[in-house]
């Protein structure tokens, strides 16, 4: 006799595959569950301090076979066969090397035709599949979970934690459906997307969730459009981002050097069908947008909650109603420099960043390139185009990508996390002004005093040609390169 | 991690409430990349005073902090822990603790021991008055024990259990091992690996 199973959501079904022991108690004296890990990303930063508890306890690696390392947050994108400059960048990825040699984990080292940021890597080699477990000792692990892997950051200790036992101690998320239906508008992009969920439930809504995207745009997105979105759920303060793996997904995976072949594949592809959230499923909170509403959204202010559509003005302290964000919008126009009012579009910018685990992608280089193809950039502008990995690199090399670039004046980049976070020399000045297609628009988070807009990389594109913040459409009477 | 079941050693009364991580450690450590060695990093700010308990005799060779109440506020950090360790501190007296504090400590084998503010003054005039004196903590009977002082303590009992059994987060995990393993052998075939590496060429 069958018995009939309550309907899950997606993230219930990942969660509920790797429970290696259910947690005693129930309602809130619920002890945490202990959910197995399949895929441990490191790189240079977080994993120092973990592996040196592992030492000094002499535990060992539980699953070396399990783990992958990277180094990306600390590497230089210019000259990168000479030794690095700063002593601390330097000192993170020397003892990550050291590190990886004595426990025998796979490192993709900086020259490396693998290296480049983790949550570019992972996907790439074919390592993150539905499904999965991913865990890595950084928030925007959450990029994983396009492919339908519950796929979230953890804290240094949880990290010697995984290495020790494959393992982590959890109490379940809450789950939120983010319902996007409809068609975008042309130039309207992934990026937009995010940007306009995060404004609407703000930089905390999502706390202590899973957020699963769904609904028509959601389906019709490509797996880099759909890393994009993933990779800032955190940016809404949730756990993870989900997306159910689909034809898109596993077209993705297929023939990638990790991917399952032969008879996996098919046993793969069998138990991927299954992951979606069931029919009748209760997700703990739900959020709908229309996407043929959507525009090309940008941040004004200095968290990732703080944006407007393109065509709108810069908002005013009077505009809110609430005290608290009153002054926050106040203190986030000082710091930024702008006036409340200023259209959007009138806004100035110094520097174009293309680049960071949110957009760096060839899908992302190519929407770029095809804006700037022939443009001739904004002479006080300068634009650094910088590849998520050695591989994308490679990739859009191959395409004539960089010279697209080059042309348009624009400077070519080796791979890494660069000015997503300034860690390396790529860094804004004091008060310099940034389109940034990264994540973070914190202050400082791109170097002391830079002022960052987070944008898609059409608009991107766009405004290096202009050199005000502007969309692909505005580009109609530039004059061509000659 | 050491089993703890009683401590005794050399009181510090430090009369300050509210004392935030980032007195315990100033930011400008966390750049490291060790995890021990953070004795130098502890109260750093503070230490700079050579009027602080920590740079008198014989204070400076203290293990049982004796401090405000709501003690370990303030960012996360680890390091707090790790410095208040690598000093050589066993336990913390307080009236109250931050929650994520309290929770790092019980973690890491640091004894965060809640004593009511009336008996912390006794405790505090006593070590002021005879520097020096010892301050014994017990997670058996959960007393703290000072010259002819002596006081209950609370500490939950999940916390308590795994200091006396010496067991930090993954030593609890590890008596998982069986099933660990054992779950291992049902994950399905299909399943990527890391190793041996394959690349696109
Ligand atoms: S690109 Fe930026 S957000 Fe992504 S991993 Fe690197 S630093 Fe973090």
């Amino acid at each position: 006799m069958s018995v009939m199973q309550s309907p899950q959501t997606l993230a219930e079904k990942v969660w509920n595959a790797h429970v290696v022991r259910h947690g005693e108690g129930n309602g809130e004296a619920r002890q945490p569950d202990l959910i197995y890990i399949d895929l441990h990303l490191l790189h240079e930063v977080t994993s120092p301090q973990a592996f040196e508890g592992l030492r000094l306890a002499g535990r060992q690696l539980r699953r070396p076979d399990l783990t992958i390392a990277t180094e990306d947050h600390n590497t230089p994108t210019l000259e990168i066969d000479k030794p690095i400059a700063d002593l601390t960048s330097r000192t993170q990825i020397e003892t990550l090397r050291e590190n990886c040699k004595e426990f025998g984990v796979r490192l993709h080292s900086l020259g490396d035709k693998e290296q480049g940021i983790v949550h570019v890597v992972g996907p790439q080699l074919g390592l993150t599949q539905p499904g999965m477990t991913v865990v890595c000792g950084d928030s925007h692990t959450s990029t994983h979970g396009a492919f339908g892997a519950l796929a979230f950051g953890i804290g240094t200790s949880e990290v010697e934690h995984v290495m020790a036992t494959q393992s982590l101690s959890l109490k379940p998320f809450k789950t939120m459906a983010i319902n996007v239906e409809g068609t975008l508008k042309p130039a309207v992009t992934a990026k937009d997307i995010i940007l306009a969920v995060i404004a609407k439930i703000g930089t905390g809504g999502g706390q202590g969730y899973v957020l699963e995207y769904r609904g028509s745009a959601i389906r019709s997105l490509s797996m880099d459009a759909r890393m994009t979105i993933c990779n800032m759920s955190i940016e809404a303060g949730a756990r993870a981002g989900m997306i159910a793996p689909d034809e898109t997904t596993f077209e993705y995976v297929k023939g990638r050097p990790h991917a399952p072949q032969g008879e996996d594949w098919d046993a793969a592809v069998a138990n991927w069908n299954t992951l979606h959230s069931d029919e009748g499923a209760s997700f703990d909170a739900e959020v709908f947008l229309n996407a043929d509403e959507l525009e090309s959204f940008v941040t004004w202010g200095t968290n990732p909650g703080q944006g407007v559509s393109l065509s709108q003005s810069v908002p005013s302290p009077e505009d809110y109603e609430d005290e608290n964000d009153r002054k926050a919008c106040e203190r986030a126009l000082t710091y930024m420099g702008l006036t409340g009012g200023t259209p959007m579009k009138d806004i100035r910018v110094d520097t174009v960043f293309l680049g960071s685990c949110t957009n760096s992608r060839m899908e992302d280089l190519r929407a770029a390139a095809e804006v700037v193809k022939g443009k001739v950039k904004d002479p006080n502008v300068r634009m650094i185009v910088v590849p998520g990995s050695a591989r994308v690199r490679l990739e859009a090399e191959a395409e004539g990508l960089d010279q697209i670039f080059k042309d348009f004046g624009a400077e070519w980049r080796f791979a890494g996390c660069s000015m997503c976070l300034g860690m390396n020399p790529d860094q804004l000045d004091e008060g310099e002004r940034c389109a940034s297609t990264s994540n973070r628009n914190f202050e400082g988070r791109q170097g002391k005093g830079g002022r960052t807009h987070l944008v898609s990389p059409l608009v991107a594109a766009a405004t290096a040609v202009r050199g005000t913040l502007s969309s692909p459409s505005d580009l109609a009477n530039t004059p061509a390169a000659v | 991690m050491e089993k703890i079941l009683t401590h005794t050693g050399i009181g510090v009364p430090l009369r300050q409430s509210n004392v935030d991580t980032d007195q315990i450690i100033p930011a400008v450590y966390l750049k490291r990349i060790t995890r021990t060695g953070f004795e130098d990093a502890l109260f750093a700010g503070w230490r700079r005073d050579e009027n602080f308990i920590l740079n008198k005799e014989p204070f400076n060779a203290g293990s049982v902090l004796v401090a405000g109440p709501d003690f370990g506020t303030g960012s996360s950090r680890e390091h707090a822990v790790w410095a208040l360790k690598d000093y050589g501190f066993k336990a913390v007296i307080s009236a109250r603790f931050a929650d994520i504090f309290r929770g790092n400590s019980g973690k890491q084998g640091l004894v965060a021991a809640e004593v009511a503010q009336s008996d912390i003054e006794l405790i505090w005039k006593e070590l002021e008055n005879n520097p020096g004196t010892t301050v014994s903590v017990d997670l058996e009977s959960r007393t703290v024990q000072c010259g002819s002082i002596s006081a209950p303590f609370q500490i939950d009992d999940y916390t308590r259990w795994r200091l006396m059994e010496g067991l930090d987060d993954i030593g609890l995990t590890l008596q998982q091992e069986d099933a660990i393993t054992a779950y291992e052998a049902t994950r399905p075939l299909y399943k990527p690996k890391t190793l041996p590496a394959k690349t696109a060429g």
